[in-house]
């Protein structure tokens, strides 16, 4: 936890213009912690005319809370906000057992809003920082997934990833009217945007480390290619049309190259191509599958999925191809290996009894935990600090989204209100 | 059929209704209603099954034109099954199926200008892209059977959609055994 009085400014948020909406995710906490930290955030005031198009404040504590670190204090609980930081009273919110405080308001200036907040530790009854955002008013939720970084970060020393967004697969019908689209929302799943919809199946979005691209597997030809989709323009481009399938893409860090599974010599192998240049380098020369590759954090090593003993296991490789060492041994089968951001663990899918499960396996003690529950859990997408992980689930039947806290005691579900929705990925920040 | 024909045929049936009554000499109000309605509904299934040739005909199917009947057609004929199953994560052709694809390798064999569409798929359990994996390597093994069994490499083509087409939505047992199949779709016939 850092202690810091600093005041900062912050202008020119990146924002997306809003495209075509798509299917709203609703999100439901259904398992929350004991022992997290307890923050009281006030209801953000108005100073304009009419009311705000958003409730800043309770979007910040719901986000606070998803993230699982915090638990905080219901509204009725709260005394009165305090009128401004120097009015500040640290007996009075370490009466109701609030350890840090969040204060706001929201002031219209010429074309923007500027929300103003401030962030304090009740215990050592000192102000950590205030801030100022200026947004455009039809931005206001956006800024207060920005206010939420920067009060995770007051609190925790890390940084928030509120403000990234999620791409994700929608699915609608079934038979000859199923249809699959690809849609990118807020990382709470609101303000979701289609970016491209088809008749046949969409698979497998991962994110450019830039932000700017998506690149997925389509189906849009009546077999598996890849595709690069420009998120802000929408313009696409297909990458990789070999023969066979093209599949499972993953950019590398520093942006420029792609690796792939291609079967196009007959049987599936680990690629890395060169973006700019199309060029193809083979990684792996099995006659098993080898699939699902994952970038180490420094782009020296690929990890992937391989059933060249059997059943599918992860495997590291150091590049540009060293020999492959099996990494998994727990369950009766293990695959999409996604490496959390700061490079040492894994999240993966492990199958044994309890069907797939999302497991982490810490890199340097080769211990492994299992995160959720089943029983079909998969496809798992770490949020780009680290924090939460994402993955596809089912309930009752039906293809929602799941977020696990990294220690994985916080659980929730993001369901579509109709439809399906899987394979989740979270931008970069 | 044409038209002066029906009139025939039904001219054909009230002279038929018309000499069962004969014996009698005394062809009663209802017996006369009878043969009317008789004739109605032969005029009727005269109709529908014109409209039915015409239909079937517009469709390419006009059998009567073509006396040989393709024996993709006939419910009958081993070829008349196009699907293939496998157990969880195998690839294997179980034994079962192995009458079926010889029957459509000779079929490919004895029409050189057929193609034929290999469509591997799986169930939920595994990994997608392990999955789109494993429905390739199910057509692949299909497409070996078929080649020992004489169709060219030219008229089979693999793909795989892995378990992005269920034809089952539950996740029972049931369902995912009928997921983990290879489709045959032919794409030309002949």
């Amino acid at each position: 936890m850092k202690l810091r009085n600093l005041q900062v400014w912050l202008f020119g948020l990146l924002l997306l213009a809003a495209g075509h909406a798509g299917a709203v995710l609703e999100v439901t906490v259904t398992e929350g912690v004991t022992g997290a930290i307890p923050v009281a955030v006030t209801p953000f005031t108005w100073e304009g005319d009419g009311a705000p198009a958003e409730d800043v404040g309770r979007i910040v504590g719901a986000n606070l809370a998803r993230s699982g670190l915090f638990e905080v204090l219901g509204r009725e609980r709260l005394a009165d906000s305090p009128a401004g930081p120097d009015d500040f009273l640290s007996e009075q919110w370490a009466a109701i057992g609030a350890e840090y405080l969040v204060i706001g308001r929201l002031r219209p200036d010429g074309e923007r809003v500027l929300i103003e907040f401030h962030v304090f530790d009740v215990l050592a009854n000192q102000r950590l920082g205030g801030f100022r955002i200026p947004v455009p008013p039809e931005m206001l939720r956006r800024g207060a997934h920005r206010v939420s970084d920067i009060v995770y970060e007051q609190i925790t020393g890390d940084r928030g990833a509120f403000s990234a967004r999620i791409a994700y697969v929608g699915v609608t019908g079934r038979g000859d009217e199923r249809r699959f689209t690809l849609e990118v929302a807020d990382s709470d799943g609101a303000n979701p945007r289609t970016l491209f919809r088809s008749a046949e199946p969409l698979m497998s979005p991962a994110w450019s480390p830039d932000g700017r691209y998506l690149v997925y597997v389509s189906f849009e030809n009546r077999r598996s290619e890849v595709f690069r989709h420009n998120v802000e323009t929408g313009a696409r481009d297909r990458l990789a049309s070999y023969p066979g399938i093209n599949s499972a893409p993953a950019w590398s860090p520093d942006g420029r190259r792609l690796a792939m599974s291609l079967s196009r010599d007959g049987t599936p192998n680990i690629y890395i191509m060169d973006i700019d240049t199309g060029a193809l380098t083979q990684v792996t020369r099995s006659n098993a599958i080898d699939t699902e590759p994952a970038w180490s954090a420094d782009g020296e090593t690929l990890y992937f999925t391989s059933d060249r003993a059997g059943s599918p296991q992860i495997y590291e490789m150091r590049l540009p191809g060293g020999t492959a060492r099996r990494l998994t041994f727990e369950g009766s089968s293990a695959g999409a290996a996604q490496v959390s951001p700061d490079g040492k663990s894994l999240v993966y899918v492990r199958g044994g009894d309890g069907g797939l499960r999302i497991a982490r396996l810490d890199l340097e003690t080769r211990q492994g935990t299992l995160l959720t529950r089943g029983p079909l859990d998969k496809s798992p997408s770490f949020a780009p600090n680290g924090s939460m992980v994402l993955y596809s689930t089912t309930e009752r039947g039906r293809g929602i989204l799941g977020s696990v806290s990294r220690d994985g005691r916080v659980h929730q579900r993001l369901a579509a209100r109709t439809g399906e929705v899987r394979e989740p990925a979270w931008s970069p920040l | 059929m044409n038209a002066m024909l029906r009139w025939g045929l039904i001219f054909v049936l009230i002279g038929l209704l018309a000499a069962c009554a004969q014996p009698t000499r005394d062809v009663s109000e209802a017996e006369r209603q009878a043969a009317e309605v008789a004739a109605a509904e032969a005029e009727a299934e005269a109709e529908a099954a014109e409209r039915a040739r015409r239909e079937a005909e517009a469709r390419g199917l006009g059998v009567d034109r073509d006396l040989s009947v393709d024996p993709l057609d006939d419910p009958d004929s081993l070829l008349a099954e196009r699907l293939v199953y496998f157990d969880f994560d195998r690839d294997a052709v179980r034994s079962e199926f192995i009458p079926m694809l010889e029957a459509h390798a000779r079929y490919l064999s004895r029409n050189p200008d057929a193609r034929l569409r290999l469509e591997g798929h799986t169930d939920e359990r595994g990994t997608r892209e392990y999955n789109l994996a494993l429905g390739e390597r199910r057509a692949q093994s299909v497409r070996r059977i078929m080649n020992l069994n004489g169709a060219r490499d030219t008229q089979l083509e693999v793909i795989s959609y892995g378990e992005e087409m269920p034809v089952a939505f539950t996740q029972t047992e049931e369902a995912w055994a009928r997921n983990r199949r290879v489709e045959l779709v032919y794409e030309v016939r002949r």
